[in-house]
């Protein structure tokens, strides 16, 4: 019994991991552009279409393919801001279409480069770190989790630390006094998606190998995601690392000892509940939506 | 031209439309007309200025309790329609209490969860939602003749029309509810809500009336979708459909009646037939997010924007002196 509650902790840590990924880009996304980005789960299926394409077609190294990866989604994330959302920027609805004609795009894309159908990529490593007989992380979990590990804390670092991070968080709080100081509005905007989509797109790129990659694999990531953020409190970073934590040992949990369905309810009945008792999120303050 | 011989060719048009058309675009008619009724009905819920994720799960509540009823309860179909859609309206009023806590993208993202909570409770209980397969073999409408014409309800063309009226009805119903001092209050409690409440509006009523009533239509629209296919199951009511709604109306326009119905006959004309035409299936969603794209961000006012720029032209031209009526 230890030994499984062990194990399915283990389990929950490799998915907040990824989880917490997506739903900090997503929030640095809607904190400085004010635009829901429904196209998200697809920017990490890009993600994962970019190893398909770079490891297991090209043979390249992973985490080559990775990089590359990375760099690809945060151009998506650029060409979203530049031909979407910088011309929507006061029609926050628009914004949102928008990005549901991006992601039928994106989907429609993969269909016709990738078929329909799941593609198998050959694994990273077979490594299999082995705590005791019953209590095991694969090697390429642990990618995930150090992933996340490193680049969260480098986030934070960039956001609090640096001068660029002061200057995204003070056109995130009140974009017009930031222009008003010098701030290039359009420059802390592209930051901010190069950063959002890339997080997705790494995210998928290192589960690529774990999951079944799938045109609507996004699916499930952004509703979990927006779960995430809504528990966290839309804008703030923290509080999106925090719930996704907590969803993910929740959801984990669940599904080990029921099933996969039960646990979809009992996350997103969690949500309402956090709702109803602060309409805001557990960290959330100013509703900009 | 008199405004009613307008009226007049349009019915007439409607009436003949279908006889034009190859069978599976006869099936097409039967999902859009039914579609028309649901975008409707989710135009007045936006009236009061929240936008729902839940509406199609809505729609499926009125699916499942008509298929229910008929099914376990023997109730007559026409009747179950009618359950279907006071029971989704029901559903809305119980739902309206968490919710109406929530307001903006709260309310947008609480809405999807309430919904898809509902979705998957369907999944997980087989009985009696009948799991991820969901209902099979639902009583179709029984046929009927009224004289001069005989309904058929395994042609597409007979089903067209029995749900044309349903949905002609419902929309004049919906048309005079907005144009009701109800109505009205909708449109204070969204663009004034602040002066409604110091006028005495309760405007916590008023936008549970207006989820009520929109979610009411949406399972009748439900309930006409369920027996005519004869089967349903959550997947039907997921996400996807309701992006589709979402974008129907966006696209369309909200500031007039009439705006999200030209959004979803327009973008459903383009969608499955026009593009199904050329020969584009594989490339149908890519085109289709492009038509999205292009049209909201050079359209931001909807299609509606287009009719109406026409419209005020020609009443500037015909009658300079007279104000238009709204």
């Amino acid at each position: 019994m230890l030994d499984l509650l062990a194990q399915t902790g283990l389990n929950a840590v490799y998915a907040a991991s990824y989880i917490s990924l997506v739903a900090v880009g997503l929030v640095l996304i809607f904190g400085v552009m004010g635009v829901i980005n429904f196209a998200h789960g697809e920017l990490f299926m890009a993600g994962a279409y970019a190893i398909v394409a770079l490891y297991a077609e090209l043979h390249l190294p992973f985490f080559v393919a990775v990089a590359i990866g990375l760099l690809f989604v945060g151009c998506l994330g650029l060409l979203m801001e530049k031909a979407l959302f910088r011309p929507l920027k006061d029609n926050p609805l628009g914004g949102l279409v928008a990005s549901i004609g991006f992601l039928m795009i994106l989907q429609a894309l993969a269909v016709m480069g990738f078929g329909v159908r799941m593609v198998h990529i050959p694994p990273v490593t077979q490594e299999v770190i082995v705590f005791t007989e019953k209590v095991r992380l694969p090697v390429a979990r642990l990618y995930v989790i150090i992933a996340a590990i490193v680049l969260l804390s480098a986030l934070w670092y960039f956001l609090k630390r640096t001068k660029f991070g002061w200057a995204l968080r003070a056109s995130a709080q009140d974009p017009e006094a930031a222009a008003l100081q010098g701030i290039s509005i359009t420059m802390t905007a592209r930051i901010a998606m190069f950063i959002g989509a890339g997080l997705a797109g790494i995210a998928g790129a290192l589960t690529a190998p774990l999951v079944s990659v799938n045109p609507h694999m996004g699916h499930s990531v952004i509703v979990t995601a927006f779960i995430v953020i809504i528990v966290g409190g839309v804008g703030s970073l923290e509080g999106a690392i925090v719930a996704s934590v907590a969803y993910a040992l929740v959801h984990t949990f669940v599904t080990t000892f029921y099933d996969g369905v039960l646990a979809d309810i009992v996350g997103l009945s969690l949500m309402l509940v956090v709702l109803i008792v602060k309409p805001t999120g557990l960290f959330g303050s100013a509703d900009r939506a | 031209m008199p405004k009613f011989l307008i009226w007049i060719a349009a019915l007439a048009a409607l009436i003949a439309l279908p006889h034009g058309l190859s069978f599976s675009q006869q099936e097409i008619l039967v999902f859009l007309t039914i579609n028309v009724l649901l975008v409707a009905s989710y135009r007045l819920l936006t009236l009061t200025g929240e936008w729902s994720l839940g509406h199609v799960v809505i729609m499926g509540v009125g699916a499942y309790s008509s298929a229910l009823l008929t099914k376990k309860l023997g109730v007559y179909v026409p009747i179950s329609m009618l359950l279907g859609g006071v029971i989704a309206a029901l559903i809305a009023v119980l739902l309206s209490f968490p919710l109406f806590r929530m307001k903006g993208f709260y309310f947008l993202i609480g809405s999807f969860a309430a919904g898809e909570i509902i979705r998957l409770l369907w999944k997980r209980f087989r009985d009696p939602f009948g799991g991820a397969k969901g209902i099979k073999g639902i009583d179709p409408m029984p046929d009927f003749s009224v004289g001069f014409y005989q309904f058929d309800f395994f042609e597409p063309t007979s089903y067209y029309y029995f749900a044309g009226i349903i949905v002609a009805v419902c929309l004049w119903i919906l048309w005079r509810i907005e144009k009701s001092p109800v109505g009205l209050t909708f449109h204070a409690v969204h663009w004034q809500d602040k002066l409604a409440q110091a006028s005495g509006v309760n405007v916590r009523a008023y936008r549970t009336l207006a989820f009520a009533i929109a979610s009411g239509f949406a399972g009748i629209s439900g309930a006409l979708l369920a027996h005519y296919i004869g089967t349903i199951n959550p997947n039907a009511f997921d996400i996807d459909l309701m992006v589709y709604v979402l974008t129907w109306a966006i696209v369309g326009g909200t500031a007039t009646f009439y705006g999200p119905i030209l959004g979803c006959v327009v973008l459903t004309v383009i969608n499955e037939i026009v593009l199904r035409e050329l020969g584009l299936e594989q490339m149908r969603p890519l085109i289709y997010g492009a038509i999205m794209i292009l049209s909201i961000l050079f359209l931001p006012n909807g299609l509606e924007s287009i009719v109406q720029k026409f419209t005020k032209r020609r009443a500037a031209e015909g009658a300079p002196e007279r104000r238009p009526a709204e």
